[in-house]
């Protein structure tokens, strides 16, 4: 906790946080400047969703919060410490599940196991309590019986589960995932979105999802970050969701308020922010 | 011949029956009291002659299916024995014309009979043909092993580290181009003997190919998979024998397989310079003898053993792939 701003303690209200953040990036055409001036605070226990038009720059956002970029203004900040780069207290789950081919998809969720809770972890966790962890995050995402499987012989929801557990396993303060459901099909993706749901409710961490669909935004988050257009994007807008919990699909198809947000974040996008035709 | 016929008697039979059930057909369209019970006999009876029909056509079609089999054997074989026969065919030819130059015949008489005892000891200067070819592979098993050992870490090295990639170019891009051969002298110059020279240029030409496709099958590693190393914080370590070793393995053996060949190709050559006991200073000394037939012999000697390294490597390269 030495890193502490001084000005700054640990906050629930503003867990993570984003200051004043710049992104430029240097390319052959000379710099191109993604992000500009991005302030947001995130709350402990929120499910913050980033939405916007390809290219506007959101999965950068994430990409800073995970630590795999560094800004070129501006501070990061989780837990009251500034993200100097990645680590096991911020998962992710990358939109192509990213999971090793050859090795199984226990194998896949004990190496991130073993690496925060094993043998050069503070904990020195033994290999059966890893054991047991990589087993219960196998079956959080309801994956027990394909703990032994290669990637490739699961289907692609399956490994966007495994993707989830290897990130859940890491018992992470924060859980940010890039269109985690984006490559699949409707009846998968609304599936995962509702498993998704009920995971979050039982393990509490903060969430911060990529997305470009309105009905995942709209569905799973509690708040909608809404961002405008590229270059130099910045946030639009910020949609308050105040549906209550535990939300259920269905009866939410009806609900005016649903409709009404869901609306809000459509005309953000189409009508205030539209991309024009490439 | 045989398959020919028995399609078409089975088409016969089929035919024969099928018309019967016509006939019937007919004759019950002409009976002028249809009722449907009537005909849904006649669909069942339609059925059951159908199936008996099918039955018939199946067991008449099992033998014709193993000289299907046999067929598509022939299929495969014929391209390469035809190969084979205009190589010998050409050899002949030349063979007639030159007359120093032994036919095929002859060059196998004379393989039967050095065969019959490729393991004979005479002193170093007189081996049977088994032992110069164990010689060499020996020499070829050293140089590539050592090149290995050096090559694919350094690879691993090259590919990972932008600086080292940079460093190593110029002087990868320098040395590869060189024959194997121009490095025998330097070899007997600093080894002052002839069978270290000749492993140390099975070393320097074996050792490209691995290094560069080792390196580039590690700079190829997908950045995925290097930001999943990022966000679990794993070491280097385990970077290595859990993302970078498996993924590179393909490549590896790539490189591995490539290696072994040039080294099989480099041996006869070095050996031809060094002298003592191996396939290359064979050739060398039954050139010196005139004998032919056997310089001949070692061709496809050399042929066959690189052949068989070959195949070797390619079915270890398909066990370690992940796919």
């Amino acid at each position: 906790m030495e890193k502490m701003p001084k000005h700054e303690k640990v906050n629930a209200e503003r867990y993570v946080q984003l200051e004043n953040v710049d992104m430029t990036f240097s390319t052959k055409k000379g710099d191109f400047n993604a992000l500009k001036n991005i302030n947001l605070n995130i709350k402990e226990g929120e499910f913050i969703s980033i939405i916007g038009h390809s290219g506007c720059g959101k999965s950068t956002v994430l990409n800073l919060i995970a630590g795999l970029m560094q800004p070129t203004e501006g501070l990061l900040f989780c837990a009251g410490r500034e993200i100097s780069g990645p680590g096991p207290e911020r998962a992710v789950v990358f939109q192509n599940h990213s999971l090793l081919p050859w090795l199984t998809c226990f194998e896949n969720v004990y190496l991130a196991v073993e690496r925060v809770f094993g043998s050069s972890s503070e904990v020195k966790e033994t290999k059966a309590q890893l054991k047991v962890r990589t087993d219960a995050a196998l079956e959080l995402v309801g994956l027990t019986h394909a703990s032994d499987k290669k990637p490739n012989e699961i289907s692609g929801g399956m490994k966007q589960r495994v993707g989830i557990a290897r990130a859940l396993a890491m018992e992470p303060k924060v859980l940010l995932l890039d269109e985690p459901f984006g490559a699949l099909d409707a009846l998968t993706r609304a599936n995962l979105q509702d498993e998704l749901m009920k995971i979050m409710a039982k393990s509490g961490c903060t969430a911060v999802m990529v997305t470009h669909d309105v009905d995942e935004a709209v569905l799973l988050s509690d708040r909608v970050v809404m961002m405008t257009n590229g270059p130099s994007a910045g946030i639009g807008e910020i949609l308050e969701v105040n549906l209550a919990r535990p939300r259920a699909r269905l009866a939410l198809a009806e609900d005016p308020e649903y409709n009404h947000l869901r609306s809000e974040v459509l005309r953000f996008l189409y009508e205030r922010h539209a991309k024009k035709a490439a | 011949m045989s398959a020919t016929s028995i399609n078409k008697e089975s088409l016969k039979t089929i035919m024969q029956s099928t018309s019967t059930l016509v006939s019937k057909e007919a004759f019950v369209s002409q009976g002028e009291a249809m009722t449907t019970t009537a005909n849904k006999v006649i669909a069942t009876k339609l059925d059951a002659s159908k199936s008996a029909i099918s039955k018939n056509a199946i067991s008449k079609s099992k033998p014709s299916q193993w000289v299907v089999q046999a067929n598509s054997f022939l299929k495969w074989l014929i391209p390469p024995v035809f190969g084979i026969l205009m190589l010998l065919a050409v050899w002949t030819l030349i063979s007639h014309q030159s007359p120093n130059l032994p036919g095929p015949l002859k060059t196998w008489y004379s393989a039967v009979e050095l065969f019959s005892d490729p393991f004979y000891n005479h002193g170093p200067n007189d081996m049977g043909v088994g032992w110069n070819i164990v010689a060499s592979l020996k020499r070829v098993a050293l140089g590539f092993g050592l090149a290995a050992l050096v090559g694919i870490p350094l690879g691993f090295i090259i590919g990972r580290f932008e600086f080292a990639s940079r460093m190593a170019a110029p002087v990868i891009s320098l040395l590869r181009p060189v024959s194997p051969l121009a490095w025998l002298p330097i070899g007997l110059l600093v080894f002052k003997a002839a069978d270290p020279a000749a492993i140390w240029v099975i070393f320097i030409s074996a050792i490209w190919p691995m290094i560069i496709n080792t390196s580039v099958g590690v700079s190829k590693v997908p950045q995925d998979y290097m930001n999943v190393a990022k966000v679990l914080n794993l070491s280097e370590w385990k970077i290595v024998t859990k993302i970078l070793f498996p993924f590179v393995l393909p490549y590896m053996m790539t490189g591995v397989r490539l290696s072994i060949g040039v080294a099989w190709l480099v041996i006869v050559a070095a050996e031809m310079l060094t002298g003592g006991v191996g396939i290359g200073f064979w050739v060398w000394d039954e050139w010196n003898n005139l004998n032919v037939e056997h310089i001949i012999i070692a061709i496809f000697v050399v042929g066959i053993v690189g052949l068989l390294l070959e195949l070797a490597l390619t079915q270890i390269a398909k066990r370690f792939s992940y796919d």
